[in-house]
């Protein structure tokens, strides 16, 4: 996919605008002090100046999602029988996430494997996945925390992307990545990119160094299984820990989830929400007993899943994209990248 | 969209029979509502099932008919919390969503020409009875079978027609036990993992395969390895909370094992292996 397209800084308007006529562009969008994704529409300022808080995952995983509805139908023939319906709505209209960054993008292709290749098809992922284009902005400069050259990534990293942008002294740059991306390019707008190709790569390798290094690229066999195991060494990492699961809501590549029931008298619905493994109850057995009752194991097994047992399960990929938003936004300010860079060090 | 098999989706069923097997478990056989699932459905003796009570939720249980009796699925729900009362509230007649098979089953075929040693503790003898029944069915692959099963009182035995029944055949060791005396009890009492040590069966091409309370488990694990029992012929099934059932939502795993797909039968060897405290 060799060609490139160029879009000039003025036309950016007109261009989301052509694609939202026939999807839903969700892009980031300043609220407050906080950035966030939301639909494309008039009075919604596009902002792209830094990561947004929380990365655009509900897109295609949804933070609340109707798994079914029912319905309780009383027989014709015989009044006193009462039967159940049930239904499902998965139409999903076309989507396009514009301007998320690289982590944000590779997020995705951690709960591909997960959600598709390993244990699916989950219907309710693939519909929204399948429907949806990812328009990623390489990062001109990291944001604090920021850690994604650390684990093989990269502020201009294409995984999990159909298109990648850069942006230069009048436009974006536009490589695609995939098929859905080659046809963002014939969108109106978009001019031939070749020749700001070369300033585009400067602008990236530029970014990447930038990028801090808690510790060298680093691959999930350097992690140092006996330290893990140590109580002592999560008592003393995740002692201000405070259990408020924020660092996993807004993680892209944390997918927990839950199932909650709704009926009012006739109907009702199964809803599935997002959860999270830092929470007491998210474990609790019915007996009372709880696996991973205080929060050094509950941290321990986030970190674990992210840099151990996922790894174990998809041939060493990790599932952290190092996009620092658990250490930006943690109230107490946990750390995992100095976490991990103690868990690699010789004991 | 063409909409392909939707992992979360609960088969409609009703219930067809219930049976009062203790004060706190009722036995629910199930029927899928449509015919041509019943006709189809097939599982493997060990695996389990998620029963889902329209607007309170899911919980999960082992069907405990075994794969060759297929006239009704069978689970025995033990009154805990929410969703097994709710279940413990329904009529016959009631329908209820299962999502099944989910999990591994046992691994019957390596079990082939040995001796059988099951061990049970109360609603833990519900996935041992898949297996019975199932290897009673199939008689002649399998050699000496041995149950030690024990409750609380006699009023907490469940399958209290079956056990009669298992008591009178002449290829069935059956062991039953209480934990202390109880007015017109005259066979065994004491703790299972007590009387496993009193029994102190053999472990020549012998395999155990034990559910209970996970404290019984524990000392029945220690007592088998005290009688020489090899880890490769221990099996044991462990519980979790589950909601999704297919390794997705995080919750069951120790390390990266999920005990809805990986297991919740595991061989002792399994066990040490992913460091899981037992
Ligand atoms: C593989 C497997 C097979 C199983 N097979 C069987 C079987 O064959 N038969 C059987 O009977 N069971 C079986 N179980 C166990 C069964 O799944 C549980 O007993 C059942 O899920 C309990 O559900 P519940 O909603 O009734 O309990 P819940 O209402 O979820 O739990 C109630 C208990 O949870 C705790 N709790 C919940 N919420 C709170 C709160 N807010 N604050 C404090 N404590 C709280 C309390 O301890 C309470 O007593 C199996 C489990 C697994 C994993
Ligand atoms: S954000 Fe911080 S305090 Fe909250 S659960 Fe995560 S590590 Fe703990
Ligand atoms: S664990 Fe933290 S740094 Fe890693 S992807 Fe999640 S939020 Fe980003
Ligand atoms: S029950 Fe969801 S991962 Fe096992």
């Amino acid at each position: 996919m060799a060609e490139t397209g160029f879009l000039p800084k003025e036309k950016i308007d007109g261009f989301l605008e052509a694609l939202s006529k026939d999807a839903l562009v969700y892009m980031p969008v300043l609220e407050g002090d906080v950035i966030i994704f939301r639909p494309f529409k008039p009075g919604n300022t596009l902002c792209l100046d830094r990561p947004a808080n929380s990365p655009p995952k509900s897109v295609i995983y949804p933070q609340s999602d109707v798994l079914f509805s029912y319905n309780y139908k009383k027989e014709t023939d015989d009044p006193k029988k009462v039967s159940i319906e049930i239904e499902t709505h998965m139409d999903y209209p076309k989507a396009i996430i514009f301007g998320c960054r690289p982590c944000d993008a590779m997020g995705f292709t951690v709960y591909d494997r997960v959600f598709i290749e390993s244990n699916g098809p989950d219907t309710y992922y693939q519909g929204r996945r399948d429907e949806t284009i990812i328009i990623t902005l390489s990062c001109p400069a990291p944001s604090a925390g920021c850690f994604c050259t650390a684990l093989g990534s990269g502020p201009a990293n294409k995984e999990g992307s159909d298109v990648l942008m850069t942006g230069l002294e009048n436009g974006f740059l536009f490589e695609p990545v995939s098929e859905k991306g080659k046809a963002i390019l014939a969108m109106p707008g978009i001019e031939g990119g070749s020749q700001h190709l070369q300033e585009a790569q400067k602008k990236q390798q530029d970014a990447y160094n930038a990028v801090k290094k808690p510790f060298p690229s680093i691959s999930h066999t350097e992690i140092s299984r006996k330290r893990f195991d140590l109580d002592e060494f999560w008592h003393k990492a995740v002692s201000k820990c405070v259990s408020c699961g924020a660092c996993t809501f807004l993680c892209p590549t944390c997918y927990c989830f839950n199932f909650t029931d709704e009926q009012t008298l006739e109907s009702g619905e199964r809803i599935r929400s997002w959860d999270a493994c830092m929470f007491y109850h998210f474990t609790l057995e019915a007996s009372g007993h709880n696996p991973r009752a205080t929060r050094f194991l509950r941290y321990r097994n986030r970190v674990g899943h992210k840099f151990l047992f996922y790894p174990e399960k998809y041939n060493g990929v990790i599932a952290c994209c190092g996009c620092g938003r658990c250490i930006r936004y943690c109230p107490v300010s946990v750390d995992i990248s100095e976490i991990v860079s103690q868990l690699r060090s010789p004991e | 969209m063409e909409q392909s098999f939707n992992p979360y989706l609960p088969e409609l069923a009703t219930v067809i029979k219930i049976i009062d097997e203790t004060p706190n478990i009722k036995s629910y056989r199930v029927v899928f509502d449509d015919p041509e699932k019943m006709k189809t459905f097939s599982f493997e003796p060990g695996q389990v099932g998620q029963l889902y009570v329209f607007g309170v939720g899911e919980a999960t249980f082992v069907i405990n008919s075994p794969p060759t009796r297929m006239e009704y699925l069978q689970f025995s729900v033990m009154k805990a919390g929410e969703i097994t009362n709710a279940i413990h509230d329904l009529h016959e007649g009631d329908q209820i969503g299962v999502r099944a098979p989910l999990g591994n089953s046992f691994p019957y075929d390596d079990m082939k020409g040995k001796k059988i040693l099951f061990i049970g503790g109360g609603i833990g003898l519900a996935p041992l009875r898949t297996l019975i029944l199932f290897m009673l069915d199939n008689r002649k692959d399998y050699d000496d079978i041995t149950i030690i099963y024990g409750s609380r009182t006699p009023l907490d035995l469940c399958y209290k027609d079956e056990l009669r029944e298992w008591e009178s055949r002449s290829d069935v060791n059956l062991i039953l036990t209480v934990d202390n005396e109880y007015p017109g009890w005259h066979k065994r009492t004491g703790f299972v993992p007590t009387v496993l040590n009193e029994v102190a069966p053999s472990p020549d091409n012998t395999v155990a395969i034990t559910c209970g309370p996970p404290i019984m488990i524990k000392f029945v694990l220690q007592n088998l390895a005290k009688l020489n029992f090899k880890d490769d012929h221990v099996i044991t099934t462990l519980e979790a909370r589950m909601k999704c059932g297919i390794g997705i939502c995080g919750r069951c795993n120790i390390g990266s094992k999920y005990i809805c797909k990986d297991g919740p039968i595991f061989s002792l060897v399994q066990l040490k292996e992913s460091g899981a405290e037992i």
